[in-house]
């Protein structure tokens, strides 16, 4: 009895020396800027050397609340993030299923998948970009000799076809980063389940619903929360192919106007606070929705 | 769906034929890449997937560059101590939020993520003043911390998870025969976790590899600067002409470390529990 | 010992010079490409007659990316750098971070560059940088197609353009050049169909968007008229996807000969002659058409200037260096190597500077009157009015907004800036 309280004890000794230093190393990168972030938040602050900084309260939400600019940026990055991250989550288990089989070459596949995301997001978005090109563009000259389209589509103009190929381009660029975190849990189902299932006569799809599924959502869930993440920030991507169409700016554009474009650090920064406010309610609801808890 | 064994023929030619679509999806891009790469300026922009003309002078044009090698360098050496420390400070603090008792591991875990969701434009300007106050502006060292503000809290959260998964007969046994907390970590479970560690290790190089608003912004001489901050620098007779050409061949060499790191480990991603272990 | 002390002194003598014995300056520019080798040049030079040293940090590719770094510095109020290389709009944003140049240079030095310029410089009676090379956009035109199809000259105005545009891509597309575009501009939402689209407005009179005592002008039939004829080329003589193009795409698509007409800056000029042109000596360039027989001729003033940072140590040093630099010496050497337009007017009868560019001559006159964008009365506020403005132009291009309501909500943006 009394080893296992002692054992209790230096386990939980341990715990806080584990936990401590990892929370601290973040907490002094970021707590400062985040002050800043708060501080400037409040203020109306232009950068440009000569207005000193006044107190407005929440005068710079409220401009942007009241922005429909800055709402349309929500709709689109919301329209993005759901589709890229749906179609990524499917994608990714998939791949992640057919490089967890054994059959030969399937690690020429495993590095195979990783390409798109290991290519500089700069790189592959003009990569991408150029092959969507109204005239010279692989994309169109393929179709139109196939005869599957009349003529040549700007894709890129509007955003009726812009905002589906750039979630194509997203998802061809990102699905990597599913795959991975899927593959290695994966890795974590012990393979007597399977076994023991198909000597109970299960069918493989049977199979996927009661054991993969389950057992794999954990690892599913954080790189979920993972992608989300960065798919509400999504900015590279966006600006390389659109630049600065205002009908398909996102959250972090909008951001990043405001804050470099307008040198307005007061409006900027009250955008970066209200565009984390809506990435933590996706957080929260994640977790909601989570089945397992992690308390 | 794991074992290849008992399948249709149909069924494994469907299985064949999504890898080959997996394959030509995801590559395909890369191989425009490559292609123009070698191709003379004069035909970069031409529509034959098969050059007419073949040149190495764009490889030859960057290998020349010193700030591209020099790039190289810095990018090495910034994304891996950022992995190594990730994965050594993350996987303890993982350990400890999946497997040892501890109060606060809910709040923990969100005010991890937490500092992870701001875009990062929004710190930008806080993080330069910071680096400045603390001399670390224009240092790899100093870009190093700012990268773990991405790595450390993502390679807690999935790490935590693997933890949490692993089966706790292993170190109830230890325990019983007289072994520590952190021996228990150390022999028994951290080598079980390996898949997630390299997983994790992968995803975040490639990340810090690629990041380029905090490396523009935070390094500033040319010894001191990353690869894609470098290959944004390559610029033609004027400032409007882009060279495709080496701007391609850059990311093919910069593509490569990616795919050798891919190529060592991607074996180990999927180890997988042996029954045995479990069992006995 | 002692027997070093006179040597040591006369050799210290000898690298003293009224700028300070050695000083180590940081400048921030082109440090790429042809460009880029060239300031190297350039500085190295001044450096070796000066007796001081030059760290050069380099600056990305694109403009927006630099200005990103420059505020860091500047918000910080560093004296890391001291001489910046900035783009001719950014003078209202620079202005407080910069030295008044006056202050270093004569006003009969000042007045040897385009004035135009050196206005756009002046913010609030300070000059904030110096003109290093300018730009200005200009007409491309393809000689072997319009002697092909009857034209004698150019078109003097944009509904000459239009017509003549039109016939010679029908022309060329019933010969089987299916992918042959009449006129190729830059529509693209950014600085550039700011550029594109205020040579548009002021073409037809319809003014510069805010006028220098900050009046917001835009809201007038003339500048109204001009975005519908801009939008009526959309599709018709110019290809849809043109609301995606910059520089480069244009140029794409002219180089490869699929365009009659391009507007664009001078320097594709140089690569359209280049040897393995597929256009090379069937083009030529002229000034931009005339909105109507009434309107003016328009040239959208670029280029870039140098400034000396208020926040550096070395400020007399970094001055000597910014003149060097923009001496009539240098300019010239930069006409010659790299094509690019010195901001001397005087160079443009150059006899060693016309033997190598003799199409310069022509472009004295597009330069002289070259019309800047708004940036100096509306300060660090340019980019928000150039937003407004490129953002509603690219909707009226791509059909998703009318000209009237576009002019209202710029000029609506135009008025709480100017407030």
């Amino acid at each position: 009895m009394a080893k296992e309280i002692d054992l209790m004890e230096r386990q939980r000794r341990l715990a806080w020396f584990l936990i401590v230093p990892a929370v601290l190393v973040v907490f002094l990168v970021i707590g400062y800027p985040l002050i800043q972030v708060l501080v400037y938040s409040v203020l109306k602050y232009k950068l440009d050397g000569v207005t000193p900084p006044s107190f407005v309260g929440l005068g710079n939400y409220l401009f942007i609340l009241t922005d429909s600019d800055f709402w349309h940026a929500v709709a689109v990055t919301l329209i993005f993030s759901v589709f890229s991250v749906t179609l990524e989550a499917v994608l990714g288990l998939t791949v992640a299923m057919v490089a967890n089989s054994k059959f030969k070459g399937r690690s020429f596949l495993r590095i195979a998948i990783l390409i798109p995301w290991a290519i500089p997001t700069v790189v592959s978005s003009k990569i991408w970009a150029w092959m969507f090109n109204d005239i010279y563009g692989v994309v169109n000259v393929f179709l139109t000799n196939l005869h599957l389209i009349p003529q040549k589509i700007a894709f890129l103009a509007t955003p009726i076809t812009a905002i589906p190929v750039i979630i194509a381009v997203d998802v061809w660029k990102t699905t990597p980063f599913m795959s991975l975190l899927l593959l290695a849990g994966l890795g974590l189902i012990p393979s007597d389940l399977y076994e023991a299932a198909a000597i109970d006569g299960a069918t493989a799809v049977k199979q996927f619903f009661s054991i993969t599924l389950p057992l794999v959502m954990p690892t599913l869930l954080v790189a979920l929360i993972f992608r989300t993440l960065d798919a509400l920030r999504v900015f590279d991507i966006f600006y390389i192919m659109v630049g600065g169409q205002g009908n398909m700016a996102t959250m972090a554009i909008y951001n990043q106007q405001w804050l470099v474009s307008f040198l307005d650090a007061g409006i900027g920064s009250a955008a970066s606070v209200i565009i984390l406010i809506i990435i933590m309610i996706f957080v929260v609801l994640y977790t909601r929705f989570s089945k397992t808890s992690f308390q | 769906m794991k074992e290849e064994d008992s399948k249709s023929p149909i069924l494994r030619m469907l299985f064949y034929l999504l890898v080959v679509v997996i394959l030509v999806f995801n590559l395909f891009p890369f191989l425009y890449a490559i292609v123009s790469s070698f191709r003379p300026n004069a035909d970069l922009f031409s529509t034959d997937l098969i050059p007419k003309a073949f040149t190495l002078a764009h490889y030859d044009e960057i290998f020349k560059d010193t700030r591209f090698v020099t790039g190289l360098f810095n990018s090495i050496i910034v994304a891996g101590v950022t992995v190594l420390i990730s994965l050594a400070l993350g996987s303890l603090c993982a350990y400890a939020l999946g497997r040892l008792p501890f109060r606060f591991k809910g709040p923990v875990l969100y005010i991890v993520l937490t500092m992870t969701m701001f875009p990062q434009i929004s710190v930008l300007s806080g993080l330069f003043v910071m680096l400045k106050a603390l001399d670390l502006f224009n240092t790899r060292q100093g870009l190093i911390v700012t990268y773990l503000i991405f790595s450390l809290p993502f390679t807690i959260w999935v790490m935590t998870q693997y933890f949490r998964s692993l089966p706790r007969e292993l170190e109830e046994a230890a325990y019983v025969d007289g072994a520590s907390p952190l021996e228990v970590f150390w022999k028994i479970l951290l080598p079980l976790t390996v898949p997630g560690l390299v997983s994790t290790g992968l995803l975040a190089f490639i990340a810090a590899w690629n990041e380029f608003l905090f490396a523009l912004t935070f390094t500033v001489t040319d010894q001191m600067r990353t690869v894609p901050v470098v290959i944004s620098q390559f610029s033609g007779a004027t400032s409007y002409e882009q060279p495709w050409g080496a701007i391609m061949a850059a990311s093919m060499v910069v593509t490569i470390p990616l795919v050798i790191l891919v190529m060592i480990f991607q074996y180990r991603i999927v180890a997988g529990l042996t029954a045995g272990a479990v069992k006995g | 010992m002692l027997r070093c002390v006179g040597p040591l002194f006369l050799l210290s003598l000898a690298t003293t010079n009224g700028s300070g014995a050695g000083v180590t300056l940081h400048f921030t520019g082109d440090s790429s490409g042809d460009s880029g080798t060239f300031t190297k040049a350039l500085i190295e030079d001044w450096a070796q007659k000066t007796g001081n040293k030059v760290e050069i940090i380099s600056r990305p590719n694109d403009a927006t990316a630099t200005l990103s770094q420059y505020q860091q510095y500047w918000a910080a109020k560093s004296p890391d750098v001291d001489v910046y290389q900035v783009d001719v709009i950014w003078q209202g944003i620079c202005a407080a971070h910069a030295v008044d140049m006056k202050k270093y240079v004569k006003s009969d030095e000042v007045s040897q560059h385009f004035p135009r310029i050196i206005e756009n410089n002046t913010v609030n009676g300070k000059l904030i940088s110096i003109p290093w090379f300018t730009d200005a956009g200009i007409l491309y035109y393809r000689t072997d197609l319009l002697e092909k199809y009857g034209y004698k000259e150019p078109p003097k105005t944009w509904e000459e353009l239009a017509d003549m545009a039109k016939k010679i891509q029908d022309g060329e597309r019933k010969e089987g050049k299916k992918d042959f575009q009449g006129f190729v501009f830059q529509g693209k939402a950014s600085e550039s169909v700011t550029c594109n689209a205020l040579e548009w407005v002021y073409s037809y009179g319809g003014g510069t968007i805010i006028d220098p005592d900050k009046k917001v002008t835009i809201n007038n039939p003339n500048a109204i008229k001009a975005l519908q004829t801009a939008r009526s080329w959309v599709g018709t003589i110019s290809p849809a996807g043109v609301v995606t193009y910059g520089e480069e795409e244009a140029r794409n698509v002219w180089q490869a000969g699929n365009a009659a007409f391009m507007r664009n800056w001078p320097y594709a000029y140089a690569t359209g002659q280049d040897e393995k042109s597929p256009i090379r000596g069937k083009f030529d360039v002229t000034v931009l058409p005339k909105g109507g027989d009434s309107g003016k001729n328009a040239a959208c003033l670029g280029g870039w200037q140098l400034m000396v940072s208020a926040y550096s140590k070395q400020q007399d040093a970094a001055a000597d260096l910014v003149k060097f630099m923009t001496s009539q010496e240098s300019q010239k050497k930069r006409a010659l190597q790299l094509s690019q337009f010195p901001t001397l007017p005087a160079l443009y009868s150059d006899p060693d500077v016309l033997a190598k560019n003799a199409w310069f001559k022509n472009m004295l006159d597009v330069l002289k009157n070259a019309v800047a964008r708004p940036s100096t009365v509306t300060g660090a506020d340019y980019n928000q009015i150039s937003t407004a403005f490129f953002q509603s132009v690219n909707k009226v291009l791509s059909g998703g907004q009318s000209a009237q309501d576009a002019v209202q909500a710029v000029e609506k943006v135009g008025k709480r800036l100017v407030r």
